[in-house]
C-alpha cells in the first residue's frame, strides 16, 4: 500500500495527513480530518453532495484525490459560519425551508458561495445552470433558488 | 498504486518507461476517478499538473498553446480565447457540472476517446494539433487522429500528450458547436456538431465541419464543408450541408437514439451552427 504526505491549508487552518494513494479527497476530508459536512452522494461526480472549493474552484471532491492536495487551499462547509453566527446562504436555507434531509445543502451552500463570488446578482438561469450539478431528491429546487437570491440580496446591501 | 509527480514531460515518459502494470497520466482526472471507482486502479499514476507550463495559457504565433493540465473553467473565462475560438470555447463549456468544469480538460476529453465528447469535434474542425512526446522524441498530431475507436487512441505506450495547440484564427473567422441532449444540461450528446469558417465579406472561403456520436470516432465531414465553400450561406448550400451532414458517418442505435434520429439531427445542427459560425465570422459575437 502506497501511502503519500500531504500538507494542505483547510478553512484557513494548516493540515497534514497520510492517505493511500487512492483515497479521494471526500474521503480524506470525512474519515481523517473528521470534517463530515461534504457527503458522498455518487461518489462518481453526479450529485455534487461532496462539493469543496479547491484553490478557488468549486470541484466534487470525490473526483480529487487526496495526494493531489499537496499545497492546495481547501474550503469546506465548515468554514462558512464565523462562530455561531450563520453565513447569510446559511441563514436564507434555513428561513426558506430550501432543504429537507439535508444531504444535498452542505454542497449546495458552497457552490452558491462560489457563484456568488463570481456574480452578486445571479439571475434565476444563471443559479440553475450554476448548480446542475447539485442534485437535490427533496425540495425540488424552487425554494434554494429562492434562498440563494434573497442571501445575494443581502449580502449585496452589507457589502 | 504509485502516485508520481515529475517536473517535467519527459520525466514523465522516463517514469512511464521504467514503470510495470497499467500505466495512467492524470491531469483532471474527472474521468479517471471515475474508472477507479470501478475498479479499474492502475499501478502508476503520473500526475502532469505540476509540470511547468502544464497550467499556462499563452498565445504563440497568433495561436494559442493551451497546458494540458487547464480546466474548462479558465478556459471558458479566458477572453482571448473566447475572442478567438468562440466555439472551441463553448464546446468545453458544455462538459459536465460547474464541479466537473473545474477539473476537466479539453485534452483529458481528447484522450478519454469517446464518440460523443464535446470537445473534440469543435477542436477538429478549428485544426486543432496536440504534441505528442514519447521515447522516440515529440510530434504533432491533428486532433482527429487521436481517437481512433471508444476508448482507444493512437498513442504508443508510454507516450503522453505535453500541450494542445489551436492556430491562428485570421480575420473574418468564425466557429460554432452545439449539441443535442433530451435535456438542458449534464448530459452526454445524441449528436454534437462543428463549423469553423472563414469569410471574404459574405462569400465562404474556408470550411471545417465535424461531428461528434455519428461514428466510432468524431468526424471531420468533407462534403459538408465543400457544400459552404463558395456560397453565402443561402438556402440552397444550408441545404446541401445538412444533407451531407446527415449522410456522414455510421450512427448506431443505443438508448439516447436510434441512427435514424441522430442522421436526421445531424443535418439540423449543422445548418444551425453554419448560421452561428458565418454570423461570428462576419462580426457578431
Ligand atoms: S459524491 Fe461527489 S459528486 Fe456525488
Ligand atoms: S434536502 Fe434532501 S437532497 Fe436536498
Amino acid at each position: 500500500m502506497s501511502m503519500v504526505h500531504v500538507s494542505a491549508r483547510v478553512n484557513g487552518d494548516a493540515v497534514e495527513f497520510l492517505c493511500d494513494s487512492r483515497e479521494t479527497l471526500l474521503d480524506v476530508l470525512r474519515d481523517r480530518l473528521a470534517l463530515t459536512g461534504a457527503k458522498e452522494g455518487c461518489g462518481t461526480g453526479d450529485c455534487g453532495a461532496c462539493s469543496v472549493i479547491f484553490n478557488g474552484r468549486l470541484v466534487a471532491s470525490c473526483l480529487v484525490l487526496g495526494a493531489e492536495a499537496e499545497g492546495a487551499e481547501i474550503e469546506t462547509v465548515e468554514g462558512m459560519a464565523d462562530g455561531e453566527k450563520l453565513h447569510p446562504l446559511q441563514q436564507k436555507i434555513i428561513e426558506h425551508a430550501a432543504l429537507q434531509c439535508g444531504i444535498c445543502t452542505p454542497g449546495i451552500l458552497i457552490a452558491a458561495r462560489a457563484l456568488l463570488a463570481k456574480n452578486p446578482d445571479p439571475n434565476e438561469k444563471e443559479i440553475r445552470y450554476w448548480l446542475a450539478g447539485n442534485l437535490c431528491r427533496c425540495t425540488g429546487y424552487d425554494k434554494i433558488i429562492r434562498a440563494i437570491q434573497d442571501a445575494a440580496a443581502e449580502m449585496r446591501e452589507e457589502a | 498504486m504509485q502516485y508520481l509527480k515529475p517536473a517535467s514531460f519527459e520525466e514523465a515518459v522516463a517514469m512511464a518507461g521504467e514503470a510495470h502494470g497499467d500505466v495512467r497520466f492524470l491531469a483532471g482526472g474527472t474521468d479517471l476517478l471515475v474508472r477507479m471507482r470501478m475498479g479499474r486502479v492502475p499501478d502508476v499514476l503520473i500526475d502532469l499538473k505540476h509540470i511547468p507550463g502544464a497550467r499556462d495559457i499563452v498565445c504563440e504565433g497568433g495561436g494559442w498553446r493551451i497546458g494540458v493540465a487547464v480546466p474548462g473553467a479558465e478556459l471558458t473565462e479566458h477572453a482571448g480565447l473566447r475572442a478567438d475560438w468562440p466555439g472551441v470555447v463553448e464546446a468545453i463549456g458544455l462538459i459536465g457540472s460547474t464541479q466537473v468544469q473545474g477539473r476537466a480538460t479539453p485534452v483529458g476529453n481528447l484522450m478519454n476517446a469517446s464518440p460523443a465528447a464535446d470537445s473534440v469535434p469543435a477542436l477538429i474542425a478549428a485544426g486543432a494539433e496536440v504534441e505528442v512526446l514519447g521515447p522516440k522524441g515529440a510530434r504533432r498530431v491533428a486532433v482527429g487522429d487521436i481517437p481512433t475507436g471508444p476508448g482507444q487512441t493512437s498513442l504508443a505506450q508510454g507516450e503522453v500528450i505535453s500541450a494542445l495547440y489551436l492556430p491562428p484564427r485570421g480575420a473574418h473567422g468564425g466557429d460554432a458547436y452545439q449539441r443535442f441532449i433530451p435535456r438542458t444540461e449534464m448530459d452526454i450528446a445524441v449528436v454534437g456538431c462543428a463549423v469553423s469558417l472563414s469569410r471574404d465579406g459574405d462569400v465562404i472561403t474556408e470550411a471545417r465541419v465535424a461531428l461528434g456520436a455519428m461514428a466510432p470516432t468524431a468526424l471531420m465531414v468533407e462534403e459538408a464543408a465543400a457544400a459552404l465553400e463558395g456560397t453565402t450561406l443561402g438556402g440552397e448550400a444550408l441545404a446541401a450541408l445538412g444533407e451531407a451532414a446527415s449522410a456522414a458517418g455510421e450512427p448506431i442505435d443505443d438508448k439516447r437514439g436510434t441512427a435514424k434520429f441522430r442522421r436526421h439531427v445531424a443535418g439540423v445542427l449543422a445548418r444551425r451552427v453554419a448560421l452561428v459560425a458565418y454570423e461570428r465570422a462576419g462580426g457578431a459575437k
